[in-house]
């Protein structure tokens, strides 16, 4: 159906606390019109991919502040790929130097926001990357 | 839903085989496929319904319903704890509100159950309720077939009660469960009509926080059934009884009382093994029946041939040219004129 509302999966892997932009973003994306499963704090990259299939969700995004991202991003990607979830878009936010952009995106990143981005960039990437689902 | 005739519909057909099987071998993937097929109204889901509803019957459905707060979730993960710890598989359906302005929602019910990403036996699927005036009764109830039809032991409905859908949701359960927390409101407050009457168990959570035991107490004694229970309900026999529901008290962020919530929940459905209550039973089907109806009948007033006159007439009555009820007397008389399909 064409005006059923994207899923999104808004996930925080790893160990940092700060859950406000998580939150943020979850919320500014709900009133973009979105579905947002909020999952909380200090998940492993398999509770992330085991809530994205069980939601079947069409876009997970990730949020890391505590620099584990070349670590956790990877794992989250080869697990999503391992499942069958090659067609969920993933994005991640957060604390990112440019310099890691490039290996996030060779391992299956679609975007990278860093701190300024707009709900409203967010919102529109998602609409015109997601694939949608029949 | 759209009706199931032509080449698209044999593919549709096809693709509903395929995930069903699938979903009912074991895998997730095709499961949470199916699901979502189930929350879009998909043709798809209307195959896979009608291969898997005659499969289904052997879950135990259980709703929990109650007021925002008061500790649904976390219950619910406490019950997950408790049935895995006995052996058994559990599907979850947590309904979050939809946005009724942009349409979009916060499902959050996740993160009080996160314990299970490496259990098997777990499956827990958050919902929108997408404001359908009644469907999401429907929607969850297919979803909770789906399940039932792919081996789980026991589907738990968690929705928030502060809605008239919400609360249809619950109530179409095996069994509903209504919670508590201490202190929400006098003893009026467990006489008015409304969710504490659709519950076969009431539930008063946060036990131990000052008050709960008093609650449950005062909730004891303004349940007991009344005079009006005797003989059969002013409904006709169809109708179900006002029920006189157990009380019970838990602490669910402990697991404190949530081994006796289980055995109570054994207990509700053996008495439903029985046969005591098959109307409940049948006015849930009758409901299930009837959304589907009116979303059908929606659809044909929405359908080329008859959108026009349905525009025409609503347009009618918000110029207050005719009244609601010559308006749909009106559309059905098209429908009838127009060429069955």
């Amino acid at each position: 159906m064409t005006d059923r509302p994207l899923k999104v999966l808004i996930a925080k892997p790893g160990l940092d606390g700060h859950d406000r932009g998580a939150k943020v973003l979850a919320r500014g994306l709900r009133d973009e019109g979105f579905e947002v499963v909020y999952t909380g704090l200090r998940q492993t990259p398999e509770m992330i991919v085991t809530a994205a299939l069980q939601e079947d969700v069409d876009v997970v995004g990730l949020s890391i502040l505590s620099g584990a991202h070349m670590t956790l991003v990877p794992r989250v990607c080869a697990q999503l790929r391992e499942r069958g979830l090659d067609d969920v878009l993933v994005t991640v936010g957060g604390i990112i130097p440019d310099e890691d952009v490039p290996a996030l995106q060779a391992v299956g990143v679609a975007a990278v926001f860093g701190p300024g981005t707009t709900i409203r960039e967010v919102a529109d990437f998602i609409r015109a990357n997601a694939t949608p689902r029949d | 839903m759209a009706e199931l005739a032509g080449p698209a519909a044999d593919a549709a057909a096809e693709r509903a085989r395929v995930l069903s099987d699938a979903a009912r071998a074991g895998d997730r993937r095709s499961l949470a496929r199916l699901l979502t097929a189930v929350e879009n109204h998909t043709v798809v889901a209307e195959h896979a319904l009608r291969h898997l509803y005659p499969l289904a019957g052997g879950a135990h459905l259980v709703g929990i319903t109650g007021p925002p707060g008061a500790g649904k979730s976390t219950l619910v993960a406490a019950l997950i704890a408790e049935l895995r710890k006995a052996g058994r598989t559990v599907a979850v359906v947590a309904v979050d509100p939809s946005s009724p302005i942009t349409g979009g929602a916060l499902l959050g019910d996740r993160v009080r159950m996160q314990s299970y990403a490496a259990d098997d036996g777990v499956f827990i699927r958050s919902m929108a309720s997408r404001g359908h005036a009644g469907g999401l009764a429907a929607t969850s109830t297919s979803a909770a077939a789906v399940f039932d039809a792919a081996g789980f032991d026991i589907v738990l409905l968690e929705t928030v009660g502060t809605g008239q859908s919400e609360v249809e949701v619950a109530a179409a359960a095996d069994t509903t469960v209504v919670l508590e927390a201490p202190e929400m409101g006098d003893e009026v407050q467990a006489i008015k009509a409304g969710l504490l009457e659709v519950a076969d168990l009431v539930v008063v959570n946060k036990g131990d926080r000052p008050g709960a035991q008093r609650t449950a107490a005062q909730l004891r004694a303004m349940l007991v059934p009344s005079a009006t229970r005797v003989g059969v309900g002013p409904g006709g026999p169809d109708r179900p009884l006002p029920k006189s529901p157990e009380v019970l008290v838990t602490t669910a962020s402990t697991g404190e009382g949530v081994p006796e919530l289980l055995v109570a929940l054994d207990r509700h459905r053996a008495s439903l093994r029985g046969g005591s209550t098959p109307a409940a039973r049948r006015a849930r089907a009758a409901a299930q029946v009837r959304a589907v109806l009116v979303e059908r009948l929606w659809e044909r007033l929405r359908s080329p041939g008859v959108a026009s006159a349905t525009d025409a007439a609503i347009d009618a009555v918000a110029a207050h040219e005719i009244d609601p009820y010559a308006a749909a007397d009106r559309l059905l008389a098209a429908l009838r004129t127009e060429e069955p399909r």
